[in-house]
Order: C-alpha cells, then sequence, then structure tokens
C-alpha cells in the first residue's frame, strides 16, 4: 500500500491557563490507514485532536495537510480542509430531525460565472462541431433523428449564456431553501454507504449507536477524508464495536485516514494499524500494532510499571441489605424508564450494574436514594444497627430516608452538576452532606447524678446554687442549640476535609479552592471520599471512573473494594465491562429499564453480557442466580 | 363601535408584532433582549428626530420621503443599539438580563433627552396623516375595508416581516442554522457555522425589526405625539411577553399581538371612567400571566420551548 | 468574510480566567466605575458645552451642595440601597426577579391604602404597625406568587415578575384616582396621618438605620446561616440540592417571602416616612436599577453600597448640572446611568477573561510574567475600553473594530 501523508503536526503546544494540555507534539497520519492515538485521560489527546478539527487553535506550532501549512482557525477551516471530527459527547441538535443535523452548516458551492460562461461555450462548440461531422445516412430509420446532434445558433447561445448569472441566483437560492423531501435525498446518500437509519427522526428519540451513525454520516456528507473519532466505543455494546469497526476499515479501504482517540488497548490491538501513544501532554512514540503488545503500550501510557488487577475478595457472609422490588418509573416525558425492576444489593459484596448509556441505571439508583418518583414496587433496606429491621425507603425523600437513620452514600455520575457545587470550595463541599447538624451541649450526667443522690442533705443555698448552674446550663445549651440551628459550622467540615485531602492525596492548592477547579480525578476522590466518611451501609456509585486516569481509577477500585470488606453493600454502575467483570461478584444487566439477568462476576463472558445489554434475556445460568435471589428474599 | 374596536385594535397591534418578531429572532439566535423597551425607543426617537428635521426643512410636501428616510434612520438607530447589546453579550459575553435591562435605562433615557430637547417636537403631529390610511379608505366603507385596509403602511409591513420572519426560521438553511446556533451553539460551531456572525446578525435585525415597532407607535398610533415617554416600555415589555405567548413563531405573533391589543384598547370602547379603565387595564398583563402559567403546568412534554442555549453566553474554548 | 487562502491566524486569544485574587478583581472594578464616571464627565463636556471641571463642581453641588441635598443623597441611596438588597437573595439562587418595581410600589401603596381609611380614626402608633402589616402582606404577596408558580410547575420567573410590576401600577393608578377625586387629575396629595416618628430631626436618618441594619442583617444571613448556605446550593445547581435533600420550592418560595418582605420595608419607608402618598412614579424605576445594582455588586451587600451609593450620586449631581445649564429634564441622568452600567458590565469582562496577543514560534513565555502583565494592562488601558463602548458617539462599534481595538491593547502588554 502507499503511504501518503494525509497530515502532519509539528511542535503542537496549547495551553489553558496554567494547565499545559499538549506540548510540543509531532504526529503524522497516513491515507489508507488506521491511527490509534492512545493516553489516560487527560493526556491531552482530545486537545490535539480539536486542534485538528478547528475547536482549539494551538499556541504553537503548525499543521500540516497534504505537505502544505495550513492554519486552521474555525470548524469550517477544517471541513475545507476535508477534516471531519466525531466528537465523544456528539454535537447534535436534539430537537432537529437527522436529516436537519447532516445539511446544518452546510456552505454553498457556487460556480463562477466567468468559467461557468466558458464551459457552456465550450461545449456549444462541441455540440455544433458534432453537428457539422454528423452524417445522417449513416444511421437508418427512425434513430438517424433521436441522435442527431443539435445546431446552435448564435443567438441561442447568447440567450443561454446570459442567463447565467440568474442561474447563479437561482441555485443560490434553490440551495437555501429546505426542500420537503430534503430527508429522503439524504437516505439514499445514507443507503450509499450502508447505514440503514430513519433519517427523520428526531435526535432525542435516538439511541446512543443511532446518534454516532448520524454523525459519521454527517462527516462523510460533508467529504471528509480524515476522519477522527473521539472514544467512540465508550458507549457501545461490543456487538456495536464491532458493527463500527466494520465501517471503519471499510473507510480505510477507500483510502481515508482514520485517527480514533481511545484509551482501550484491546481495541487499539483490534482495529489500528499504528499506535500513537501520549502522556502528560506530551507524544511518548507512534509504533506499528503488530510491533508492539498491550503490555508494552501500558508502560508506554503510564510512563511506569504498573499493576493492573484488582484484588477480589470473597464476600463474607453476603446478607440482603438493600431489595428492589417490581420497580417502575415513567419519565417526564411519558417514557417508561424502570419497567419491573427486581434485585437486591448484599452487605460485603459489590453488584455491578451493566447496560447501555440511558438504559435506566441513573434512575435506578435515583429512586432508591429518593429522588425519583416511583410507579410502583417497593424498596426495603435492612438496617444492621437495628437487627436488620426492614425499613420502606419507597416515596421518600432524601431528607426523609437519611432521618430514618439508613446510612446511605450516592456518588452520582454527574459529579459537578449532582454530587458537588462547582463553585464552593471543598468545605463548603464537604458541608452539604452535614450542614445541617445541630450542636446540642450535652449535660454532665454524672454531676446531675451526684445532686440527685445527696439531694436533701445539701443545704438550700448550694441547692439554689446548683439550680441556677442547671437553669445557666439550659439557657446556654438552648441559645448554642438555636444559634446552630441557623448559622453554619464550618469547623467540622474542614476538619473532614482536610483529612480526604490527606487520606486520598487530593492534589489542591488549598481546602479554599473551588472544586472546579480540580483534576477530574481529584474532583472525585473529594466526592467518594465525602461519601464514605458518613460511614455508609450502602454505598452506591455511578460511572465513578468515568473520565481519570488509570491510577486514580485504580483508587477507586480500592475504595470500593475496602468499603465492601468493611460489610458495606456497594452497588457499582460502569461502562468498562472487563472492569466489572474484574471488580464486582454480581454483575445486573438492563436495557431499556428492565433486567435482563443477574450474572456471577467470576464466571460472566463479556459477549454474554453485550448480548444481554442488547436486551436478550438469559436462561441459563444467571437466571439460576436470580431465582435464589428472590428465595434469599422470602427469608 | 365594533368595527372601530378591531380596527383600533389591529393597528394597535403592529407595535406588538413588531416588538415580538423582532425578540423572537433575537431569541431564536439565543439571546434574551430584555432591552426592546429602550430599542424601541431609540428607534422611535431617531424616526421621530428625522422626521422633525424633515418637516422643519421641507415641510409635508413628499409623503414617501417623510415615510421612507426616519424608517431608514430608525432601522441604523435599532441595528446600532443591536450592536451594542452584542458586543456586550457576544464579544464581552456579559450577562443578557443585565445587559437588557441597562439597555432599557439608556435607551429611555437617551430617547427622552434628545425629543425632549426639541420645544417644538410637537409639529411632526402635523405630518402623521402620511403614516396611517394607506388606501385612503372613507369613513363611510363598510365594516371589512375598514377593519383590514384602512391602516397605513407600516401595519402591513409588520405582517409582511412576521411573515418573512416565519418562512425564513422554518424553511431555510438560513434559519436552520440560526435555530442551530440558538439550540446548541458548540454544535452550531463544529458543523462550521459561524456562530457569532449569525449571533450579531439575528440580534441587529431584531433590534432594528423592533425599533420599528417604536416609530410606528409615535407616528401612526399616537400620531406623532411622544407623550410621556413611558408608554413605549409597556409596550416594549408586553411585546416580550408575546414571544412568550406566541411559542416563538412570528406568524402566530400576527394573531397574538391583535389579542393582546385589543385587551389593552378594549377599556376605551367600554364606556367606562377613568378609574375603571385603569384597572380592566390590567387584563393585558394578567393574561399574560395566565398563558404563562398554562403554559407551564400543561406543556409536560416540553415542546413548547425556548432556544436550549437561551441566556447562555458561548465561549468556544470553554473547558 | 475574507477570501485570502493566505494563511491568516487569530490575533488574539481569550483565556478564560478564575484565579484572579478578591482585591484584583475589586481593584478592576473600582478603577471602571472612576473610569466611567471620568468618561460621563466627558460626556457632559461634549453635549453641554461646559468645562469639565465645572461639571464636576456642579455634580459635587448637587449631591454635597447643602446639608439638605446630602440628606437628601443618603436618604435616596438608603432607599435604592434596601431594594437592591431585597432582590439579592433571589438572583443568588437564579430567581430573576425584577419586580422589584412593582414589589415595592403595591407596598407603599398598602401602607397609604391604611392612611387613607384608617387615619385620622385609630392612634397613630397603630396606624404605623398596621401600615407596616398591610405593606408586608402586599409586599409578600407579590413577590411569593411567582414563587409559587416557579417553585410548582417552573413557570418563567423574569416575565411574571415583570407582569406584576405593570398590574401594581395600574392598581395604584385606579386607586388614587378613586382617593384623589374623581374630577381631579388623579394625583393624591400628602396624606395627614401615619407619619412615620422623625428621628434625628428629619425623615432623612430613619431610612439610613434601618438599610444599615439590613444590610448588616443580609450580609450574616448570606454569609453565615444555613438559609444563605441553602439558596446557594439551589442556586449553584438543583440537582445538587435535591440530591442532599433541599427542598427546593421550599428554599424559593422562602426566599421570596425574605425578598418581598425586604421590598415591602422600602414600599413602607417611601410611604409612610417621605412622600406619604403614592403614584405610578413612586418608585421611579429604582426597581430594575436594583437589579443591576445587585449584579454589579456581585451579590455582595457591602459592594452594594457603593454601587447605589455611584447612582445616586450621579443622579443628584446630574439633576444640578442640568439645572444650572438651564435644561429642565430629567432623562440625562438616566442616560448617563446606563453609560455607566454598560461600562462597568464591558469591564467585567476583563475579570473574567485574558485577553493574549498570539505567539508564534516562540517559547511560551513564564506564567508568572503574563499573570502580572494582563492585570497591569487591564488597568491601564481602563480608559480606551470605555470610548468602544459608546456606539451612538461613534457609529464603529463594529465587532472587527473592537477585535481590533483589543489586539492593540494586548500587543502594547507585551510591549510593556
Amino acid at each position: 500500500m502507499d503511504k501518503t501523508v494525509a497530515i502532519e503536526l509539528k511542535g503542537i503546544t496549547k495551553t489553558f491557563g496554567e494547565v499545559i494540555a499538549n506540548n510540543n507534539v509531532d504526529l503524522t497520519a497516513y491515507r489508507g490507514e488506521v491511527l490509534s492515538i492512545l493516553g489516560e485521560n487527560g493526556s491531552g489527546k482530545t486537545t490535539l485532536m480539536n486542534m485538528i478539527a478547528g475547536i482549539y487553535f494551538p499556541d504553537e506550532g503548525e499543521i500540516r495537510i497534504d505537505g502544505e501549512i495550513v492554519s486552521i482557525r474555525s470548524p469550517k477551516d477544517a471541513f475545507d480542509h476535508r477534516i471531519g471530527m466525531i466528537h465523544q459527547h456528539f454535537k447534535l441538535v436534539d430537537v432537529f430531525s437527522a436529516a436537519d443535523n447532516i445539511l446544518l452548516g452546510e456552505k454553498y458551492k457556487g460556480f463562477d460565472v466567468k468559467e461557468e460562461k466558458q464551459r457552456l461555450l465550450d461545449a456549444f462548440a462541441e455540440e455544433n462541431a458534432a453537428f457539422e461531422a454528423y452524417k445522417p445516412e449513416e444511421h437508418t430509420g427512425i434513430l438517424s433523428y433521436m441522435f442527431a446532434p443539435k445546431f446552435h445558433d448564435e443567438k441561442e447561445i447568447k440567450r443561454k449564456l446570459s442567463a447565467v448569472p440568474l442561474k447563479k441566483f437561482t441555485n443560490r437560492m434553490k440551495f437555501g431553501w429546505l426542500s420537503r423531501g430534503r430527508a429522503k435525498s439524504l437516505q439514499q446518500i445514507a443507503k450509499k454507504y450502508g447505514f440503514a437509519i430513519d433519517l427523520k427522526k428526531r435526535i432525542h428519540d435516538m439511541s446512543v449507536s443511532e446518534k454516532q451513525t448520524v454523525e459519521i454520516i454527517k462527516v462523510l456528507y460533508r467529504n471528509a477524508d480524515i476522519l477522527i473519532l473521539d472514544e467512540p466505543t465508550a458507549v457501545l455494546t461490543p456487538q456495536e464495536i464491532d458493527k463500527l469497526f466494520g465501517v471503519l476499515r471499510k473507510m480505510r479501504e477507500d483510502g481515508k485516514c482514520v485517527i480514533i482517540i481511545t484509551h482501550k488497548l484491546n481495541e487499539v490491538m483490534e482495529i489500528s494499524d499504528r499506535v500513537a501513544v501520549m502522556r502528560k501532554g506530551e507524544h511518548i512514540a507512534t509504533v506499528n500494532t503488530a510491533d508492539t503488545n498491550e503490555q508494552q503500550l501500558t508502560e508506554m501510557m503510564v510512563g511506569k510499571k504498573i499493576e493492573l488487577n484488582i484484588n477480589r475478595t470473597e464476600p463474607q457472609e453476603p446478607t440482603d441489605r438493600l431489595v428492589v422490588e417490581h420497580v417502575s418509573a415513567i419519565s417526564r416525558e411519558g417514557v417508561k424508564i424502570l419497567d419491573d425492576v427486581c434485585f437486591e444489593a448484599r452487605s460485603g459484596e459489590i453488584l455491578g450494574i451493566a447496560g447501555i448509556a440511558g438504559s435506566g441505571q441513573r434512575e435506578l439508583l435515583e429512586s432508591i436514594a429518593g429522588l425519583q418518583k416511583l410507579n410502583g414496587g417497593d424498596i426495603w433496606y435492612f438496617d444492621p444497627s437495628n437487627d436488620n429491621e426492614k425499613v420502606d425507603l419507597r416515596s421518600k425523600t432524601p431528607l426523609q430516608i437519611r432521618n430514618l437513620g439508613v446510612r446511605l452514600s450516592f456518588v452520582p455520575e454527574d459529579r459537578l452538576g449532582m454530587g458537588l457545587v462547582g463553585n464552593m470550595d471543598l468545605i463548603d463541599n464537604m458541608m452539604l452532606r452535614s450542614y445541617r447538624h445541630t450542636i446540642t451541649l450535652k449535660p454532665e450526667d454524672g454531676e446531675v447524678k451526684e445532686a440527685e443522690d445527696c439531694e436533701d442533705k445539701l443545704d438550700t443555698k448550694i441547692k439554689l446554687k446548683r439550680g441556677l448552674t442547671k437553669l445557666g446550663r439550659g439557657i446556654a445549651s438552648g441559645a448554642v442549640k438555636i444559634w446552630s440551628s441557623v448559622f453554619l459550622d464550618r469547623k467540622s467540615p474542614k476538619t473532614l476535609a482536610e483529612t480526604i485531602v490527606q487520606d486520598l492525596e487530593v492534589v489542591t492548592p488549598s481546602t479554599h479552592t473551588p472544586v472546579r477547579r480540580l483534576s477530574g480525578g481529584n474532583v472525585q476522590k473529594v466526592l467518594v471520599g465525602r461519601e464514605i466518611a458518613a460511614a455508609p451501609t450502602v454505598l452506591m456509585a455511578a460511572y465513578p471512573v468515568r473520565g481519570l486516569d488509570i491510577n486514580s481509577s485504580y483508587t477507586i477500585y480500592n475504595l470500593l473494594n475496602a468499603q465492601k470488606e468493611k460489610g458495606v453493600a456497594v452497588i457499582y454502575v460502569g461502562e468498562d465491562l472487563d472492569v466489572l467483570i474484574e471488580l464486582c461478584d454480581r454483575i445486573m444487566v438492563i436495557c431499556g429499564g428492565k433486567v435482563t439477568g443477574i450474572v456471577d462476576g467470576r464466571t460472566a463472558q463479556k459477549e454474554q453480557l453485550g448480548l444481554m445489554m442488547l436486551g436478550r434475556v438469559c436462561e441459563t445460568e444467571p437466571q439460576e442466580t436470580l431465582k435464589e435471589g428472590v428465595g434469599d428474599d422470602k427469608d | 363601535m365594533l368595527i372601530m374596536f378591531l380596527k383600533n385594535a389591529i393597528r394597535l397591534s403592529a407595535t406588538f408584532l413588531y416588538g415580538a418578531t423582532g425578540e423572537i429572532v433575537i431569541e431564536k439566535g439565543g439571546h434574551l433582549n430584555l432591552g426592546i423597551p429602550g430599542v424601541m425607543s431609540i428607534g422611535a426617537a431617531a424616526g421621530c428626530l428625522t422626521e422633525y428635521a424633515l418637516v422643519t426643512s421641507i415641510g409635508n410636501s413628499s409623503p414617501a420621503l417623510l415615510i421612507l428616510l426616519p424608517l431608514l434612520v430608525t432601522i441604523l438607530a435599532g441595528v446600532l443599539m443591536g450592536l451594542l447589546y452584542c458586543f456586550l453579550t457576544v464579544t464581552l459575553r456579559a450577562n443578557q438580563n443585565v445587559v437588557g435591562l441597562a439597555m432599557t435605562t439608556f435607551g429611555i433615557g437617551l430617547a427622552g433627552y434628545l425629543v425632549n430637547n426639541e420645544s417644538d417636537i410637537y409639529i411632526i403631529g402635523s405630518v402623521g396623516s402620511v403614516f396611517n390610511n394607506m388606501f385612503n379608505v372613507p369613513q363611510d366603507a363598510n365594516g371589512f375595508v375598514q377593519v383590514f385596509f384602512s391602516h397605513g403602511i407600516l401595519v402591513y409591513l409588520a405582517v409582511i416581516i412576521a411573515i418573512a420572519a416565519q418562512i425564513v426560521l422554518s424553511k431555510t438553511r438560513l434559519g436552520l442554522n440560526l435555530r442551530a446556533v440558538g439550540e446548541n451553539p458548540a454544535t452550531a460551531d463544529a458543523a462550521g457555522i459561524n456562530v457569532t456572525k449569525y449571533k450579531y446578525i439575528s440580534t441587529c435585525v431584531g433590534c432594528a425589526i423592533s425599533a420599528i415597532g417604536g416609530l410606528f407607535c409615535i407616528m401612526d398610533y399616537m400620531g406623532g405625539n411622544w407623550g410621556d415617554g413611558y408608554t413605549l416600555e409597556g409596550f416594549g415589555w408586553l411585546s416580550l411577553a408575546l414571544v412568550i405567548f406566541t411559542m416563538w413563531r412570528p406568524s402566530l405573533a400576527i394573531l397574538g399581538s391583535i389579542i393582546f391589543a385589543g385587551l389593552y384598547t378594549f377599556s376605551n370602547f367600554a364606556g367606562i371612567a377613568a378609574y375603571q379603565k385603569d384597572f380592566v387595564n390590567i387584563l393585558p398583563y394578567a393574561v399574560t400571566i395566565v398563558i404563562l402559567i398554562l403554559t407551564s403546568i400543561f406543556d409536560k412534554k416540553k415542546k413548547v420551548q425556548p432556544p436550549a442555549a437561551l441566556g447562555v453566553p458561548y465561549f468556544r474554548e470553554e473547558r | 468574510m475574507t477570501k485570502t487562502k493566505k494563511i491568516r491566524e487569530p490575533l488574539i486569544h481569550l483565556v478564560k480566567r478564575d484565579d484572579l485574587p478578591g482585591w484584583k478583581a475589586w481593584g478592576i472594578r473600582a478603577l471602571s466605575i472612576v473610569g466611567a464616571f471620568v468618561f460621563i464627565c466627558l460626556l457632559s463636556f461634549i453635549v453641554l458645552k461646559r468645562s469639565p471641571f465645572q461639571i464636576v463642581k456642579f455634580m459635587f453641588e448637587g449631591a454635597f451642595g447643602s446639608k439638605l441635598s446630602t440628606l437628601v443623597l443618603f436618604r435616596d441611596l438608603s432607599i435604592l440601597l434596601i431594594i437592591s438588597l431585597a432582590v439579592t437573595p433571589a438572583f443568588k439562587m437564579k430567581f430573576w426577579n425584577i419586580g422589584a418595581e412593582g414589589q415595592v410600589l403595591i407596598s407603599a401603596w398598602g401602607a397609604v391604602l391604611c392612611m387613607y381609611y384608617l387615619g385620622g380614626k385609630i392612634p397613630n402608633g397603630a396606624l404605623i404597625f398596621i401600615m407596616l402589616l398591610s405593606s408586608m402582606t402586599f409586599g409578600i404577596l407579590w413577590a411569593v406568587i411567582p414563587a409559587i408558580f416557579k417553585a410548582k410547575w417552573g413557570t418563567n420567573e423574569t416575565l411574571f415578575t415583570l407582569m406584576m410590576n405593570y398590574i401594581a401600577i395600574q392598581i395604584v393608578l385606579g386607586s388614587t384616582k378613586i382617593w384623589a377625586g374623581v374630577t381631579s387629575t388623579g394625583v393624591l396629595h400628602p396624606l395627614q396621618y401615619g407619619h412615620l416618628p422623625q428621628v434625628a430631626g428629619g425623615d432623612y436618618a430613619l431610612s439610613m438605620i434601618v438599610a444599615a441594619v439590613i444590610t448588616l442583617l443580609l450580609f450574616f444571613y448570606m454569609r453565615f446561616s444555613k438559609h444563605g448556605y441553602e439558596l446557594s446550593v439551589v442556586g449553584e445547581s438543583r440537582n445538587t440540592a435535591r440530591y442532599i435533600g433541599i427542598s427546593v420550592p421550599k428554599v424559593i418560595v422562602r426566599t421570596l417571602v425574605l425578598s418581598g418582605a425586604i421590598c415591602a420595608v422600602a414600599g413602607f419607608l417611601l410611604a409612610g416616612g417621605i412622600m406619604h402618598t403614592v403614584g405610578s412614579g413612586t418608585v421611579g424605576g429604582q426597581g430594575f436599577t436594583a437589579v443591576l445594582v445587585s449584579w454589579l455588586a456581585q451579590f455582595n451587600p457591602i459592594a452594594m453600597i457603593v454601587v447605589s451609593f455611584v447612582v445616586i450620586f450621579i443622579s443628584k449631581g446630574t439633576t444640578r448640572v442640568m439645572e444650572n445649564c438651564g435644561i429642565a429634564n430629567s432623562f440625562f441622568s438616566q442616560v448617563l446611568t446606563g453609560t455607566l452600567f454598560f461600562i462597568i458590565i464591558a469591564c467585567e469582562f476583563f475579570i473574567r477573561y485574558r485577553v493574549l496577543p498570539r505567539k508564534r514560534h516562540k517559547a511560551v513565555a513564564p506564567r508568572e510574567d503574563l499573570d502580572d502583565d494582563s492585570v497591569e494592562v487591564v488597568e491601564d488601558f481602563a480608559e480606551p475600553d470605555i470610548v468602544i463602548e459608546e456606539p451612538l458617539s461613534e457609529a464603529d462599534d463594529d465587532k472587527q473594530e473592537t477585535r481590533d481595538e483589543d489586539v492593540e491593547h494586548s500587543q502594547e502588554e507585551t510591549v510593556c
């Protein structure tokens, strides 16, 4: 295969404030290959690609396309250089149809009036020449009339030429008009590329995979021949990933340059021809996939040899801590988001929840946390501090749940939008959980008792004095109570914040820094730290390692494992099936709000989970586990 | 009586229609402009002062010039206000509510100052007649003709602009791109649309349209009488309410503005005392509130929604 | 726009910053106020053709010329400050209450209602107490109705509160016509009863004392109380609030009760202590001005004192300037107030973003240098910025132009 350079980066540097996102990066990509850009979260892969796609502009360095230095100042420039990027967070307008999204921003490619006139003149001249040369006697019958060239006289030519500027105008207008049949004509283009999708559908009615298809059609429609895909597999099932890779391979055969950003090693090995490894904003090396292996790539990516094993211990005497029975919920749009969900979370065990993004994972956790209105079903909690007494959690607010003495901690998916307040500092964020506490002065029990014991022996003076002291203490305690019920106590949150910063090695200038300014991993440490500090008996974590680098991810896994060993019932919602299989004791798969099965984490197969994520209910072995679980309930 | 009422309502409706159409165009680009009252005032002042200059120099000899030149200056003034708003909210990314309110204060102040500076501004009242009754419909024409054809050119222009805005927004690529900017500027940007340019243009066009509303109100509806300078403010706010009332559709705004105008002029035709009129004039505001409440209660599926990025400044390199 | 195929690079480069130390941010704001003041004087000079020094002199005369005018200045400042404080908790919660105008007006009306119907029939002390109750009821009602709908159904509060303003105005217009007598012009003359007691020999000190107390209380409420904490969590993120079990509707309604109550205090002072009557112009747009004051002071009660002082100073000052120049119209002070707001709003940009020239084929400058320089440059160039902002004086407010201006600033920055 001949290798022509498609795009070349030289000395690219980009900084955001104090953060150096890319430092002096050189990179080359060829036509007819799939190049993987491998790196941890925060290693600057996306930033680098965003500079090619015109989202950012590099501080320094140059970009060459087909050998020529270019300046890509905006996505429009990128399109002009036939670069198309599919962002991790799809850039689609939800309320538009797929067709409108594809048409969006398309520029009219007009023609030059002079050139067009010349073209017409040439064409006429050619036809006239053909007419001169045409001999009717060589053809017979009716054919001689049908295929006879026409002669264009001067007048006709003049008329047609003068119509050119008008034609330019009408073409422009026609282009500007949104025709009714636009979806249909695009549909044909999609068909040509082999995509089966309804382009009249609105984006917000589409699945993740469909949205991605729309994005791909969009860049193909724009004739892009350098395609950049940012973490395209993150939200897909194994089956969908296979399909996507098929499309990518076809593109490679068409001679397009495909760049995919990822941090999953197995995918790198599967799809790419070459791998460029990035670490901390720098380009480490580019190697041929055939000449390397996963271990070597990991070392390049992380910088040091690290142990990538999750230490899974056997659960210690699991007992039911949380039982969810036949839970159903309907979204605001009237769509069923949870449909008859039943499962139980046991103490000392990690229950994994797998599923395509948006299958109801969030709603399920929020139902348990008291944030989602239920349309049916029960949620029971077995209080370990009270001899496993059954507590009803259904239709309770988070506050009511807490007041029942249920020690439920929840690490939500949206860290800065739900779990924490980005603009507040660490201390105020710690306070989110604890600010309601009121301090009360406890009467010193011993003294009161002593006073009661020898009551009659005392003379009135001392009695009076004691009484007054008691009264004074009462007033003081009342005052403190009122004060602390109105005003905030920032002391204990401060201590907590300091402890978390120290124990979890949170990198922050101080505890007074707004958490928004911390890196993703540190934000997550703060959030998980706060939730664990509440000494939970049930810990729910939704995508706790999303966007985290490997080291932070493993810190989180270890924290979850430590909680499990303490006897906490851990519920872990994840997207990386490999991690789920390695970490969890049991894995529940949901699809479209329905449980499609619960399998043992130690025996689960990725392909099997993938099928279940697509809605195939597992009939065999997992069902037994489920039955077992139901049996447990009745005890 | 009914004919007079309808005629008056349709006439006044043009003010609201201009204001609402302008604001819809602005909001489709993702900007909530609370400065519409200010823009209308400035537009009216610019137009009136031009009219004043014309009347003092050439008298009322050339009706076409008397309409076109002030109209042009009004549009220009509207565009300038739009540029000011855009510079602050798009380029400097300031809070839109705050800039809008400051524009209202500033606009009403400047308009009042400029107009009141000319002590004989009232003479523009003498040319008020060139603005209304475009077709010279006689007083005794039949009811239908009176209601629909006895208005000035600016009333018809308002309807034409509203229909044109509707067509552009829903039927052209220009409109599609603009709506994308208002819904999701990051997506529009990634699709190669110049977000800043679209925002600037939509805001300036919208402000220009609203400004014509100010001119119409003073020269046609009020017959060239400036009044106390605060009438326009009320009309401007009502236009903003009309945007929600009509669910961001200029075509519906044509009907909506007539309803609003009907509610507003109703008290003049009810044959009641002055103080009762004041109470009856609560109606348009109360109806707006009722509509706001009803749409928020019954719009469970969130079908009628403002552009998703309304009021959010866009910075491409946001991290 | 340009069709050149030449390689063109963006000339400037915006960087969002959120690490500007507080004192620097306030420094820029203070400078912008000073710059705005200078610009306003220049503008008056151009319009009125008097020497700038004379204008400044007139301004100070208008504000501090006599003991009386100083007292009036501080009294009006107090009222504006109270209204600004009233809208602040709601704004902090991102509840865009722009109905302070109506809330103050209707509570002033509530007080006058009692003065008109009960005046002379019951002792003054009791009357004042009932007036206060009535003010509070109406002020809170006007604020809480939109809040309830917002909390329950998410009704758009901006337009709701705006419409409530006009309902209040219509009610005042109608009822004053009844009270003044149907035949009269509809202006209700000051009433005899229900005057608030005079503190320190005038109607000035009371407003000031009340404003000072409310400022302090609100400062502590927002900074140290649990309610204040809850409302800032609700403002930052509704989801977080739900997550930690704050009842968002409850907080919204509670905060708007507070807002309405403080507005009612302003209305009560206006009606009972200062005007002794009510009319559609009683509040005079201060409800809207207060929104701007609150925002420009970044919801900081202490900074609000400064901002409202500047606003009132300019309004009093220009009124005197106009009187001395023989122009009797109040609109000019509105123009200047608007200009002041524009300039301060524009300067916020330099607090939130840093404008840097694009560097090419050069080593990255050490961070510390950039930081220090940029701040100073912003300060140095506070003046030219102001020229850009005024589009009506020059029609060159084009985007490209301003971009170029920015570039100039930043280029000179590197020269420094």
